[in-house]
């Protein structure tokens, strides 16, 4: 018998910290000193300007500049955010899908300023648009138009930056937006056949080269709380990606068929009530991630305890980082081999995910694929259903989480003592400097050189040529990522992806309190449309460039199924847009959500539009991640109501909301 | 509250006013009986605006998810570059359980929120057979007077669409390619043919070409089985492909629609006045059955009925509901 315990142990995974934010300054102190605390990986979060193609200065920037990341316009802020890191020794993971090309056509230009060759550069660029429509939100062109970024930029890599991680076929966001395993293991599978088969279409790569193009192809997955299940579906992941990777593309290095991907454990089951919990739930599903060596992650990010409540300080992440640490080398784990192999309770379970996603992936591929079930629906309305599933067996107790509808009852936390101190805040003064600073860039560079690198980046942009190289050229010409992605638009146009709420449908509570709860509801709203004349009419807005849309979705679906009428319209819609809507549809009561931190901007300013417009009178409630202190001021400027992740108990905030509608009924 | 009186000021519904038309909307979907009488009266005054004589109003419907709203969309920034005004009507089923609704078709439809040339109302069919919303009728008529061109959307291939037939000077069937079932429906006559056909998601070239030459033979055989459009037999139904997503053959379609709408010119106002008889006898028929239309006399009693109480002021709807306190009062007699 072989002996373990003993034996060399095993290098382990790289250890990242998700960051950025205010300025690529700010950002690039902070990468210095997390790696001084002996994270091995830099993780790149840009701020959603960055990730949809703006400016600083477009007024859809408005209060988002700088806030959940950093901002990189032009090449000198990506030379700001690695100053005095040396390109060729980083391992650089960045978040950014719709404006992929354009980021690493900037990093690409700022290695080659800092003299590193680009063939050298190693790190990721997540560039997986498709599950921005269904989850991230943060898509900007039409999918075919994105399927093209997505094939572009790897056939450039593959050939330029061979050890660059093109794509990261990102399950994760699925999760988070609801997907069970199955679901998650089927629309990830999907959509790297999507990409694959686009790839092959494009004819760009040598039949004798398409396995390097496998080959480079990685996962980002999530793991969820009921973490042997998510080990079970890590270990499906790697036989049914091996399956794929063989019978479908005929790749024979098994090299090539390995499943690579890196994790963040799950965020959405992160509580606002006992926040401490979290650490705990964040320590077992990352066990689900690194216990199986035959399936364990290569790199592994970790959300932090507070992931409710607001932005995480230094201090949390480091907290979080040091959970893997003691794992990866405190822990013995990395001295055996596969713990699990030969068990026949994971590998029946294992099986069973297999065979029940395979089945989804022939549904889909049935659909015509990954792009066409997104254009219909199909699979935006799956997640949807799933995540009300999940939030109702919450709300009825079926699944216990612990703190918030189990074991309640908690001594004073002295880590939440000043809750308003438990998170980071971004200085509002960021959005100004940022602009002004974007000002005198655009003053300083060779303008005639800039119009001349769009003029050619429009012209790619209308041939089938790579947009690699027109975009590094821009990069280096002192374009923007506003002008770079407003010059695209002008030639794909945009796209607003399906919201998947109108076809969803819940099953019935059944019998019982519940069931009793949304009868009352429905039936006080019948009373009501006998009183009003009309049925309440509820508008869901998503105001800014926040993409979380789950609340809004589950809202909408809840208000409809207790009988409101109800408008939704997507992510992304701006202020004016949603003051517009409620005038034509003649609303009873307005709902905004709002995740991203820009609440404080957004907010009164819909306020402000719906007075302009003879609506002040309509009532206007808030929900999302809204700290303490603003909620009260928000209150006090007349907004009617504000709930945040701690009110689960949809049941409540309808009858709230039909309390509001009731009262402005009787007022008027 | 009582529907307010700023609700009838059609003046200010005839100068496209957004918060005069919305409130007017809101008074024509008001169920109350108090409500009635202002309703009937504002659509009186509304009746002559020049807009709603002049006007075009279009009913778009077809299965669900081939690209109606999308096409709507791309459809009023076309019109709104020439010079014109729109309003939308999208109508949505209204679920049976709870009575709610979600109104989604709005969400594919991007404008410019400071353009006062167009409006989009959505409305909820509130448990109506047929599919389209109690209120759709008067809606259409509040914007016509406010706008150049109404478009009422509803969802529905066969017989369910049959009530937009009633509201719509042009009713457009969108269709994508390879909808086997609706070009069966139409060679066997089930299904009206509408007086524009289209097909949507023609994406790529070659794709639009078989989908507009299948339709040309699904037609052919309607016609050698002798179907007409629209009860019109001197007009040819033209076959339009489209991508709702890239913008292609909306031009044809807004050509097509212009077309139709001359055809129109001379028999107009008794096209209008035909659906509006039609739509009160539907009406009053799915309400009462067989029963009702008999008790009440007969179908062409009623028909005459309706000619007249309508060119006396009545809407569809108020007339439906005095015809339905006659019955209620009959049928007390009878023992
Ligand atoms: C799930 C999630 C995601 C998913 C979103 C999927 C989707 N389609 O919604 C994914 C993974 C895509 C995602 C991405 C990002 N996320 Co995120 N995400 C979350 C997470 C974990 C949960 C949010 C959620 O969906 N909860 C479930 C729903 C049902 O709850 P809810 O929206 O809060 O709604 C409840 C109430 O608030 C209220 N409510 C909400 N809206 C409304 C509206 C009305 C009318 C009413 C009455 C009530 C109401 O009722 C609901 C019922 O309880 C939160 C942290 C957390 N645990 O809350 C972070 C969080 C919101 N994300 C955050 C960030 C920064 C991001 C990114 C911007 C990161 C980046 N730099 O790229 C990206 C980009 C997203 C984008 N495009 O904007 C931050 C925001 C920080 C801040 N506010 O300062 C958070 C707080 C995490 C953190 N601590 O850093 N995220
Ligand atoms: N490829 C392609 N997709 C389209 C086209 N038009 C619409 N779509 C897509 O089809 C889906 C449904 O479009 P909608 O406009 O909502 O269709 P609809 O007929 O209004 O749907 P319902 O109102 O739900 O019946 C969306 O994902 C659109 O993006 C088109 O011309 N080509
Ligand atoms: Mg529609």
């Amino acid at each position: 018998m072989a002996e373990y315990g003993k034996r060399e142990r095993d290098k382990p995974w790289i250890m990242r910290t998700y960051s950025g934010h205010s300025t690529a300054a700010a950002s690039n102190e902070l990468y210095r000193t997390n790696l001084a605390k002996g994270q091995t990986g830099l993780s790149v979060a840009f701020d959603l300007p960055t990730q949809t193609g703006y400016d600083a200065d477009d007024p859809l920037a408005r209060g988002e500049v700088g806030k959940v990341g950093v901002p990189v316009s032009h090449i000198g802020d990506m030379r700001a955010l690695f100053d005095g890191l040396p390109l060729d020794q980083m391992n650089t993971s960045m978040t950014i899908n719709a404006t992929a090309v354009w980021l690493l056509s900037l990093y690409v230009a700022a290695a080659e300023d800092q003299g590193v060759d680009p063939s050298v550069l190693r790190g990721t660029t997540q560039n997986d648009i498709i599950k921005e429509y269904l989850s991230r939100g943060t898509h900007i062109f039409p999918p075919a138009a994105s399927m093209r970024l997505i094939t572009d930029l790897i056939s450039y890599t593959v050939n330029d930056v061979p050890k660059w991680n093109p794509i990261n076929i990102c399950s994760y966001h699925l999760q988070e937006a609801g997907a069970t395993p199955t679901q998650e293991l089927a629309y990830a599978l999907v959509t790297a056949i999507g990409v694959l088969d686009a790839v092959k279409a494009t004819g760009r790569v040598p039949e004798s080269e398409f396995g390097n193009v496998v080959g480079r192809m990685s996962f980002f997955v999530n793991a969820g709380i009921r973490f042997v299940e998510e080990l079970c579906k890590m270990r499906a992941f790697v036989e049914l990606w091996d399956r794929v990777t063989q019978e479908r593309y005929g790749v024979t290095d098994p090299k090539q068929r390995r499943f690579r991907y890196g994790v963040q454990v799950n965020s959405l089951g992160l509580t606002e009530q006992q926040p401490e919990n979290n650490m705990i739930r964040i320590v077992l599903e990352m066990l689900a991630v690194t216990l199986s060596k035959d399936a364990r992650a290569r790199a592994i990010q970790l959300p932090a305890w507070n992931e409710a409540l607001g932005l995480p300080r230094p201090w949390d992440q480091q907290w979080s980082l040091r959970a893997q640490q003691i794992l990866a080398y405190e822990s013995d784990l990395l001295e055996y081999p596969d713990l699990f192999k030969g068990s026949e309770v994971v590998e029946a379970q294992t099986q069973h995910l297999v065979d029940s996603a395979w089945a989804e992936v022939q549904e889909v591929l049935k659909r015509g694929g990954a792009v066409e079930a997104v254009e219909s629906g199909y699979i935006k309305q799956k997640l949807v259903e799933s995540n009300a599933a999940r939030l109702r067996a919450i709300e009825n107790g079926d699944q216990i989480v612990v703190g918030v509808n189990k074991y309640v009852e908690s001594a004073p936390s002295p880590l939440t003592e000043n809750l308003d101190d438990a998170i980071l805040t971004v200085d509002p003064e960021v959005d100004a400097n940022q602009r002004a600073a974007l000002g005198r860039w655009k003053e300083e560079r060779d303008n005639a050189a800039v119009e001349q690198a769009l003029a050619e980046l429009q012209r790619v942009a209308n041939t089938d040529e790579n947009m690699m190289a027109a975009s590094i050229a821009a990069a280096h010409a002192g374009v923007t990522t506003g002008e770079w992605a407003n010059t695209l638009r002008q030639v794909w146009g945009e796209y607003r992806a399906p919201t998947g709420v109108a076809g969803a449908t819940v099953k019935a509570s059944g019998s019982g309190a519940s069931a009793d709860v949304i009868d009352r509801l429905r039936a006080r709203l019948s009373e009501l449309e006998t009183r009003m004349g009309r049925r309440a009419k509820l508008l869901v807005g998503k105001p800014g460039l926040d993409g979380h849309s789950n609340g809004a979705e589950q809202i909408a679906i809840k208000a409809r199924d207790v009988g409101f009428d109800v408008v939704y319209e997507g992510i992304r819609v701006s202020p004016e847009q949603i003051v517009a809507s409620a005038l034509e549809e003649g609303v009873h009561l307005i709902g905004l959500s709002i995740l991203s931190g820009s609440h404080l901007a957004l907010v009164p300013e819909v306020a402000e539009r719906l007075r302009a417009s003879g609506l002040g009178d309509v009532p206007l409630v808030v929900g999302g991640i809204i700290p303490d202190a603003d909620a009260e001021r928000l209150r006090h400027e007349g907004i009617a109501a504000v709930y945040t992740p701690k009110d689960f108990e949809l049941d409540n905030i309808m009858s709230d909301l039909i309390d509001l509608v009731d009262r402005q009924h009787a007022a008027e | 509250m009582p529907p307010s009186d700023l609700a009838d000021d059609p003046q200010a519904v005839m100068s496209a006013d957004k918060a005069a038309v919305s409130r007017a909307l809101n008074l024509v979907e008001d169920r109350r009986p108090e409500a009635h009488t202002r309703v009937t009266e504002l659509l009186a005054k509304l009746k002559d605006a020049p807009k709603a004589a002049g006007g075009h109003r279009v009913g778009l419907t077809g299965p669900p998810g081939v690209g109606k709203s999308t096409l709507t969309s791309v459809l009023a920034r076309a019109v709104r570059q020439r010079g014109r005004t729109l309003g939308v009507v999208a109508v949505d089923p209204s679920s049976i359980r709870s009575g709610g609704s979600l109104l989604g078709d709005r969400a594919r439809m991007s404008f410019d929120p400071a353009d006062a040339g167009l409006f989009v109302r959505s409305l909820a069919t509130a448990g109506e057979v047929g599919g389209l919303a109690y209120a759709a009728n008067s809606a259409m008529r509040v914007l016509a007077a406010a706008f150049d061109m109404v478009v009422v959307e509803t969802t529905g291939v066969g017989q369910s669409e049959i009530d937009i037939v009633h509201v719509a000077d042009t009713v457009v069937l969108v269709i994508q390619p390879g909808s086997g079932d609706v070009l069966q429906f139409l060679k066997a006559g089930i299904m009206e043919i509408p007086d524009i056909l289209v097909v949507n998601k023609a994406d790529h070239e070659e794709l639009a070409k078989r989908a507009v030459a299948d339709l040309r033979g699904a037609l052919q055989t309607a016609h050698a089985a002798g179907a007409s459009s629209g009860q019109d037999a001197s007009w040819e139904t033209p076959i339009i492909a489209t991508s709702a997503t890239k913008g292609s053959g909306i031009d044809e379609l807004i050509d097509a629609l212009d077309g139709h709408r001359q055809h129109l010119e001379a028999t107009l106002a008794a096209r209008r006045r035909q659906g509006e008889v039609q739509w009160t006898l539907d009406l009053f028929s799915r309400k009462h059955g067989e029963h009702g239309v008999s008790t009440l006399g007969g179908l062409a009693r009623l028909k005459a009925r309706a000619e007249r109480d309508l060119d006396g002021g009545q809407t569809p709807l108020s007339l439906c509901e005095h015809l339905s306190r006659e019955y209620v009062a009959a049928l007390g007699k009878t023992p």
